[in-house]
């Protein structure tokens, strides 16, 4: 049944494939990423542009999930705004996972002193809920997307530098690393030629599993009045402001909610089924 | 000039209460085109010293003494130098050559470090110098090969590959931790027969490490057997395999004819006076608890001196 079984090797694009959760968020990524990429030509209304005569309508064939309290039409609002969790998503993985990983890889293989000091940072950092330590960032910082950045990226790295020196401490005991240093190799020739393809499968599972993370947090911190500032439409900034309404136009705040949720819950299901497919140790799931 | 002289080295690694002291008093000397066997059983310090050679033993531990390559005290080099001279000057090969290659790296690529490293080729031509190698090697259809990853490759041919490796960049000295513990017998004797007709053809010294007289009977001129740390006794291959004159010696030839075993016990590392084997020396008396014997004519025992 599995891909494994027909091979006898781990092809781990088939088993993400025979995997129906992983299968489904790929689905739902792709068409969240369609929707960013083509946000002016799908988008019915202009998201920004006010009709305070048409303030709070139910959805209906012109506005299909309504109007917002300025009379926005709020498909068109949440169509644009996956262009700005997706960016926020992809840049801040991307900077704690590449930061981080360089931290970890570092870290783990210079060993002693340095090690210390830096496993001790990221202790500090990870005492702290991540939320909260970015609330505080993003007060210091003042409110607004590019500090949300900066807020999650700040408390981002730590995870992929502790997973990756964990991975490194492991495999620079392997044979072939000593073996490659008799042959006259360097140590950052070892580090980025034969340690850093070793980790790279953990830290793609982690990163997939961080864009969920990311988008939730930055939508958390947007509700909380610290991210998006009106109007940028923004999914966390939608729910928040459709909260007053919720009893008189549930469209408000129910469909921003959604997508979050969606997005979120699709990065996880791909994440994991990246986990089957990556990690040899465990079987691949099922498919059901 | 002695292509290889290591002049009273000594390892230790710092202990709780006394440094834990893997090899003593070490004196080796091989010439050129020479072959040494440093014999004794695990965890006497072979491999210890091996990587002392070749300078990496963990940051830990604590070299003293002298190791000269071509009159070059290895000791003393910066960390760039030991660099240059590590799979040039020195090469290296392992038990285990399964692990020795990267799994996630095809075996063509990993062939082709030895000649960007040093030989500063261009990837073209250390691609092209790889896939002559693999053919010399008897590896068929070499092109398409390269591309293949460790795991694709027999054990035999896999060590084959680490000593071609190893020898590609014709290095003065070889060292050979345990080459053929891994393989299976009849693969083990042509693999053997091969390393010594490509030593002799290029003239490159070994420094073959190992427990299995076997081999070290058909590779080896001279033979140093070590106990605890220390080498008991040093000399042809003849005399040692014929008329072995220290105990041990004794009893790791009877080992080796299959009659009893027995392991070190790690406490011999931590004896600061008297002979390391004499706990369990069948002829030892009572000079041999209270003073360590010196190295003479090639045995360090009272009873043969």
């Amino acid at each position: 049944m599995t891909a494994t079984g027909k091979l006898g090797i781990l092809n781990p694009l088939a088993i993400i494939f025979e995997n129906h959760l992983a299968r489904l968020g790929m689905v739902i990524i792709g068409i969240f990423i369609l929707a960013a990429l083509f946000a002016p030509w799908l988008a019915p209304h202009d998201p920004i542009a006010q009709n305070l005569g048409q303030r709070l309508q139910p959805p209906s064939w012109t506005y299909p999930l309504g109007t917002d309290d300025l009379g926005r039409c709020v498909l068109s609002r949440m169509i644009h705004a996956t262009r700005i969790s997706l960016r926020i998503g992809l840049l801040v993985v991307g900077i704690t996972a590449i930061s981080g990983s360089i931290i970890g890889l570092f870290s783990g293989y210079t060993g002693g002193i340095t090690d210390e000091l830096i496993m001790r940072a990221t202790d500090v950092f990870l005492a702290f809920p991540g939320i909260v330590l970015a609330l505080v960032v993003a007060g210091v910082l003042g409110p607004g997307l590019t500090n949300t950045m900066l807020a999650l990226a700040l408390i981002g790295w730590t995870g992929y530098a502790r997973l990756v020196r964990g991975c490194v401490l492991s495999t620079r005991e392997k044979t072939f690393v000593e073996a490659t240093q008799v042959l006259g190799a360097g140590h950052v020739y070892i580090m980025f030629r034969h340690i850093l393809p070793e980790v790279l499968g953990p830290v793609l599972v982690m990163a997939t599993l961080g864009m969920g993370w990311t988008i939730l947090s930055s939508a958390a911190l947007s509700f909380l009045g610290l991210g998006a500032q009106p109007p940028v439409p923004e999914w966390g900034a939608m729910l928040s402001s459709g909260r007053p309404y919720l009893r008189t136009a549930w469209h408000l705040s129910t469909f921003p909610g959604l997508a979050i949720m969606v997005v979120v819950l699709a990065f996880n299901f791909l994440g994991d089924g990246l986990n089957d497919a990556l990690n040899h140790k465990k079987k691949p799931a099922d498919g059901n | 000039m002695p292509v290889l002289q290591i002049e009273n080295l000594q390892i230790a690694y710092p202990g709780a209460n006394d440094p834990l002291v893997v090899a003593d008093d070490i004196d080796i000397q091989i010439n050129a085109g020479e072959s040494m066997g440093l014999l004794g059983e695990s965890g006497c310090g072979k491999t210890s010293i091996a990587l002392g050679i070749m300078r990496l033993l963990p940051p830990q531990a604590r070299l003293s003494g002298q190791i000269w390559l071509k009159g070059q005290n290895l000791l003393s080099l910066p960390d760039q130098e030991m660099q240059r001279i590590r799979g040039k000057q020195i090469a290296m090969i392992f038990e285990q050559p399964a692990t020795c290659l990267n799994p996630l790296m095809t075996v063509g690529d990993q062939i082709s470090e030895v000649f960007q490293f040093h030989a500063s080729y261009s990837s073209k031509a250390s691609k092209r110098e790889t896939i002559e190698l693999m053919g010399r090697l008897g590896i068929d259809a070499p092109e398409k090969r390269y591309r293949h990853y460790p795991h694709e490759f027999s054990g035999g041919m896999m060590q084959r590959i680490m000593i071609a490796m190893a020898l590609a960049l014709k290095p003065a000295l070889l060292i050979a931790d345990e080459p053929t513990t891994a393989l299976d017998v009849t693969i083990k004797a042509q693999i053997v027969q091969e390393l010594k007709d490509t030593l002799a053809r290029m003239n490159t010294s070994l420094l073959l490490i190992s427990h299995d007289l076997g081999i070290a009977a058909h590779l080896c001129d001279r033979v140093a057997v070590m106990y605890g740390g220390m080498i008991v006794e040093l000399g042809s291959r003849r005399q040692i395999l014929i008329t072995p004159r220290h105990p041990y010696t004794r009893a790791l030839l009877d080992a080796a004819r299959g009659q009893e075993d027995q392991l070190i016990d790690q406490d011999v590392y931590r004896l600061s006076k008297g002979c390391r084997f004499y706990p369990q020396c069948p002829e030892r008396q009572s000079v041999c608890q209270e003073t360590t014997p010196a190295m003479q004519n090639g045995v360090r025992c009272f009873l043969a001196h």
